[in-house]
C-alpha cells in the first residue's frame, strides 16, 4: 500500500492519521474546533428560544382557554389568566421564561400541571427509540443497497433498486403505515396496529412488538432516500483516480471499494445522515399519530392546540437541542473520517 | 329513525336471552375480565375542576368518583351518596344524609366534612368547573354530625340535586387531586401514562354491589382511524364514541361486532350574534332557519345516524316538545321573509368556523344553502382556542359554528351576556322561575314554554343532534349507550367468558 499512498497523497495523509496514534497535538484543532462549535450551539440554542417564545404569543387565543369550558365567568377566567401568567406584561413573561432556562426549568404544564421536563423524559423514551432503531434499520438497508445499486447500474437489478427508491421516496410517510397496518395488523393479525403498553418499557415484550411497525415504516422511507445519496456517493468513488490506482496496484476491486472507497464515499453521506436523522426525529410526528404512540410529537400537537405555552416551549426546545446536537456530532464524525477537513481545521 | 328500533331490538334480544336461561346468562361472564376501552379523549388531568376536558368525566364519573347523585344513562337524577334528603317548606334548606359503610378507596370513612370540601372545591374562586354557576346560590353548608349535610341556598334551586351530581366526593385530607385520586367508586386508579393509557382497578372495599368485571383500562388515541383499527384487531373491546360514520361500514353488518346508536346531547348549532344587524332581526334569524336543508346536511355528515332537533333542547331533557316543524326547510317562505326584513338582495356575513370537523364542512354547506336566497357566507376559518377568546369572551363576531355538549343547557338562552346576546326578557323570567319552581312539574312546564319561544324566535340555527355510536366486540355488554355528560360508566360492562 505505501505506492499507493505515494501517488495518492489525500490518500495517504487519511491512512497515516488513522493509524497514527492519538496524540494530544493532532486533537488540538479537534478541540480548538469543538470548543467553537460548541459555542455557536449555544448561541443557536438561545436564538431557537427567543424566536419560539415570541413566534407562540404571536399567535391568537390565551392559555387559559384550555382550563376553561363553556359556561365559565369572567371571574373565572381572570382565575384562569392570573394561574397560567397570561395577563402579565410580554416582558415579564420572558424575563421568567429566561430565568427558567438558565436553571434548566422547563416549568410545569398549564394544563396537566405536570413537570415538563419529566413528561418530556417520559417521551423520548418512545421517540428517542424509535427515530433511532428506524434509522438504524434505514442505514442496514440502505449502504449495501446503495453500493449494489451503484457497482451494478447497468445491471438491471441496479436499476431496479434506483426505481424502487425512487418510488419510496414518492410515498409519503404516514401512507406506508397504514399499508403495512392494513397488511400486517388487520389482514395478517401479526402485530399490534398501533399504541404503546401502559407500563411502557417495563413491559419489555409488548413494548417491542409496538414498535416494530412504527420502525419499519421510518426505515422504509428514510431509506429510500439515503440509498440514492449512498449510490450518488458510490458512483463518485467508482470513478476515482484513487479506485483506478489501487486496482493497477493489484487490489481487487471488494478491496479497493472497501479499503478506500467506502472511506471516502462516507464523507458526503454523513452530513446527509445528519439532516436525516434530524429530520427522522421532527417527522415521528407522524408515525406517532398513525400508529398513536405517546411520544414527544404528540405531545407537542396537543399542547400547540391548547397553547399550553410550557409545554411547547419545553417540546420545541429539547428538540432543537436535539437536532443541534446531531448536527454537531455529523461535523465531528466527518473531520474524524476526513483528514483534509481537520487540516482545513487546523489552518483556520 | 330506524336505528331506534335497532336498539329496541337489541335490548329485546338482552331480555330474551334473559328470559330464556337467567342462570346461564349471569354466569356466562368472566367476573374478573379486563375491560379495555378505546377512546379519543383522553383526560388532560385527573381533576375535574381544574380543565382535565371530558375524558376524565368519561373515565372517573360514577366509576372512581361519586356524587350525592348520579345522572343516569337514561337522563334521570337518582341518589348515590345521599341516603335521603328533605327540603324545607321554602325550598331554601336541603338536609341530605349519608350512605352508611361507604369509604374512600385511601381507606378512610366517609363523613359530612368530605360533601362540605367537595361542594366548596367547586365553588372556590379558583375552580375552572364550568358547574360552578350553577351552585352560586349555596350561602351555607353545615355539618352537624358525621352522616348529615345542611345546604342553605339564597334562592330557590329545583335543579340543586341535579347540579350536585356533577360534583365529585373527594376525600377532604386528599390535598392535589390533579394526577392522583381518592374517590368512593367501585374502581380505583391503578396506574395512568400520559397520552396511552389510564387503567382502573375493582376496589373490593365499595360500599355497593362489585361490578362486572376486574379491571377496565381506557387507552387513548389521537386518530379516529388508528382507534377503529384497534378495535379490529383486538386491541381493544368497545369504542366509547364513534365520530365518523363512514368507519361504521366495517362493523354493522359484521356479526363480530355490536353497534348501538343512543341519544347524545351534543347539538350542532350556527350561532348568530344577535346583538348585531342583520342577526338582531328575528325574520333574518327565521329566513337562514327555513333556508337550511337540515335533513341533507345531517344525512351528508351522518349517514342514516342521527336526529333532527327543532331547537336547542335534546329528546333526553324532561322539557323536550318536537319543535322541527317551525321554520321547517323552505327556500320561497325564506326569501320572502328575507324581503320583508328588508334584505331583498340578501346580505353578506362572516361565519367563524372552528377548524375541526364537522364544522368547516357544515359552514361549506351553509354557504351553499344561503346563497341560493341571495346571502353570501365568508367562511373564516379559526381553531378551538382563538374561538374562546374571540367569541365566548369578546363577542366579537357575526355568526359561528359550535357544538354544544352540555345536557339541560337550554338555561343559556335565559343569560342576555352568553356569547350569543340572545336577550327576551320573558325568556330570562322563565329560566328564572323554573329554577325558583316548587316542583319537577312546574319546572318542566316553565322550561318547555322557554323552549318554544327560542324555536319561534330562531335565536339560533339549530341544525342537528350528534348521534352517539358505541362500537364493541360481540362477546362484551352492559355498557351505557347515551354517554350523557360524556359519562362511561364501566361497572355493568359483562365479558362473555
Amino acid at each position: 500500500m505505501n505506492g499507493a499512498n505515494a501517488i495518492c497523497p489525500a490518500l495517504a495523509i487519511g491512512l497515516e492519521i488513522a493509524h497514527a496514534p492519538h496524540g494530544f497535538s493532532k486533537d488540538r484543532p479537534i478541540l480548538a474546533y469543538t470548543i467553537r462549535r460548541l459555542a455557536i450551539l449555544f448561541l443557536s440554542l438561545l436564538i431557537a428560544a427567543v424566536v419560539l417564545f415570541l413566534l407562540l404569543r404571536l399567535l391568537p387565543g390565551d392559555p387559559a382557554n384550555a382550563l376553561l369550558g363553556v359556561g365559565a365567568t369572567e371571574q373565572q377566567i381572570a382565575a384562569a389568566r392570573a394561574q397560567v401568567g397570561s395577563d402579565q406584561p410580554i416582558w415579564l413573561q420572558f424575563l421568567g421564561f429566561i430565568g427558567n432556562l438558565a436553571r434548566f426549568d422547563l416549568g410545569t404544564s398549564f394544563v396537566s400541571r405536570a413537570s415538563v421536563l419529566d413528561e418530556i423524559g417520559n417521551r423520548l423514551s418512545v421517540t428517542l427509540p424509535l427515530t433511532l432503531l428506524g434509522f438504524a434499520l434505514a442505514l442496514v438497508i440502505a449502504i449495501p443497497l446503495g453500493v449494489i445499486a451503484a457497482v451494478h447500474s447497468a445491471r438491471w437489478y441496479g436499476a431496479a433498486i434506483s426505481v424502487i427508491s425512487q418510488l419510496g421516496i414518492a410515498i409519503p410517510v404516514f401512507w406506508v403505515g397504514i399499508l403495512l397496518v392494513t397488511l400486517f395488523a388487520i389482514n395478517l393479525r401479526l402485530l399490534p396496529s398501533g399504541g404503546f403498553p401502559l407500563k411502557g418499557w417495563a413491559n419489555r415484550g409488548e413494548a417491542v412488538t409496538a414498535m416494530i411497525l412504527p420502525v419499519i415504516t421510518i426505515s422504509l422511507v428514510m431509506a429510500a432516500s439515503l440509498l440514492r445519496y449512498v449510490r450518488a456517493a458510490t458512483l463518485d468513488v467508482l470513478g476515482s483516480d484513487y479506485i483506478r490506482t489501487a486496482r493497477a496496484l493489484g487490489a481487487s476491486f471488494p478491496e479497493a471499494l472497501i479499503r478506500h472507497g467506502l472511506r471516502n464515499g462516507a464523507v458526503p453521506v454523513v452530513s446527509i445522515l445528519g439532516i436525516e436523522l434530524a429530520s427522522t426525529f421532527l417527522g415521528a410526528v407522524v408515525i406517532e399519530r398513525v400508529f398513536s404512540l405517546p411520544g414527544l410529537g404528540s405531545m407537542l400537537l396537543l399542547a400547540i392546540q391548547q397553547r399550553d405555552y410550557p409545554n411547547v416551549q419545553g417540546v420545541l426546545f429539547v428538540s432543537t437541542l436535539l437536532v443541534l446536537l446531531i448536527g454537531f456530532a455529523a461535523d465531528l464524525l466527518q473531520r474524524l473520517i476526513d483528514p483534509r477537513l481537520r487540516e482545513r481545521v487546523a489552518t483556520s | 329513525m330506524s336505528l331506534v328500533s335497532r336498539r329496541n331490538l337489541l335490548v329485546a334480544a338482552l331480555l330474551a336471552s334473559v328470559a330464556v336461561s337467567p342462570a346461564a346468562f349471569a354466569q356466562g361472564f368472566d367476573a374478573d375480565a379486563t375491560i379495555r376501552i378505546g377512546s379519543l379523549y383522553e383526560p388532560q388531568n385527573l381533576d375535574n375542576t381544574a380543565g382535565a376536558g371530558q375524558g376524565i368525566n368519561e373515565a372517573f364519573n360514577g366509576n372512581v368518583y361519586e356524587a350525592l347523585f348520579q345522572l343516569t344513562d337514561a337522563g334521570s337524577v337518582e341518589p348515590k351518596l345521599s341516603a335521603d334528603y328533605t327540603v324545607s317548606e321554602d325550598g331554601l334548606t336541603y338536609t341530605f344524609t349519608l350512605v352508611d359503610g361507604v369509604t374512600f378507596h385511601s381507606g378512610e370513612p366517609l363523613t359530612s366534612a368530605d360533601v362540605k370540601y367537595s361542594i366548596e372545591r367547586v365553588t372556590a374562586e379558583t375552580s375552572k368547573s364550568s358547574r360552578k354557576k350553577s351552585l352560586s346560590t349555596i350561602t351555607s353548608i353545615e355539618t352537624p354530625d358525621d352522616k348529615t349535610v345542611v345546604i342553605t341556598l339564597s334562592a330557590r334551586s329545583i335543579s340543586l340535586p341535579y347540579n350536585l351530581s356533577y360534583v365529585w366526593i373527594v376525600n377532604d385530607a386528599a390535598a392535589d387531586i390533579t394526577a392522583t385520586e381518592d374517590g368512593t367508586g367501585p374502581y380505583a386508579l391503578e396506574e395512568w401514562r400520559r397520552g396511552s393509557a389510564l387503567a382502573l382497578s375493582r376496589f373490593d372495599g365499595y360500599w355497593g354491589d362489585a361490578p362486572s368485571n376486574g379491571e377496565v383500562i381506557y387507552t387513548y388515541f389521537t386518530d379516529a382511524t388508528a382507534l377503529n383499527n384497534a378495535l379490529l384487531t383486538n386491541a381493544v373491546d368497545v369504542i366509547t364514541s364513534v365520530q365518523s360514520p363512514d368507519s361504521l361500514a366495517q362493523f354493522s353488518g359484521n356479526s363480530a361486532y355490536t353497534v348501538t346508536e343512543g341519544a347524545s346531547t351534543t347539538k350542532e348549532l350556527l350561532a348568530y350574534n344577535d346583538r348585531v344587524a342583520p342577526f338582531d332581526n328575528v325574520k333574518v334569524r327565521k329566513a337562514l332557519a327555513r333556508a337550511t336543508d337540515k335533513a341533507k346536511l345531517l344525512n351528508s355528515i351522518w349517514g342514516d345516524y342521527g336526529t333532527l332537533i327543532g331547537s336547542f333542547v335534546p329528546p333526553t331533557d324532561p322539557w323536550y316538545v318536537d319543535l322541527t316543524g317551525v321554520d321547517a326547510y323552505d327556500v320561497e317562505g325564506a326569501k320572502a321573509l328575507l324581503a320583508e326584513a328588508g334584505y331583498p338582495d340578501g346580505f353578506e356575513f362572516t361565519l367563524d368556523t372552528p377548524d375541526y370537523d364537522p364544522h368547516p364542512i357544515v359552514a361549506q354547506f351553509l354557504q351553499a344553502e344561503y346563497a341560493k336566497i341571495g346571502v353570501t357566507v365568508n367562511i373564516n376559518v379559526i381553531t378551538a382556542n382563538e374561538w374562546y377568546t374571540k367569541i365566548y369572551q369578546e363577542k366579537n363576531f357575526e355568526a359561528t359554528l359550535q357544538e354544544h355538549v352540555n345536557h339541560r343547557d337550554i338555561v343559556f338562552y335565559g343569560n342576555p351576556d352568553f356569547y350569543w346576546g340572545y336577550n327576551n326578557p320573558e325568556v330570562v323570567k322563565l329560566v328564572a322561575d323554573a329554577e325558583a319552581a316548587g316542583s319537577v312539574d312546574e319546572q318542566t312546564a316553565k322550561l318547555k314554554e322557554a323552549n318554544e319561544i327560542i324555536a319561534e324566535d330562531a335565536a339560533s340555527n339549530w341544525l342537528y343532534l350528534y348521534p352517539q355510536i358505541v362500537v364493541s366486540a360481540a362477546n362484551v355488554s352492559g355498557y351505557p349507550v347515551n354517554g350523557l355528560n360524556s359519562q362511561f360508566f364501566a361497572y355493568d360492562i359483562e365479558k362473555a367468558e
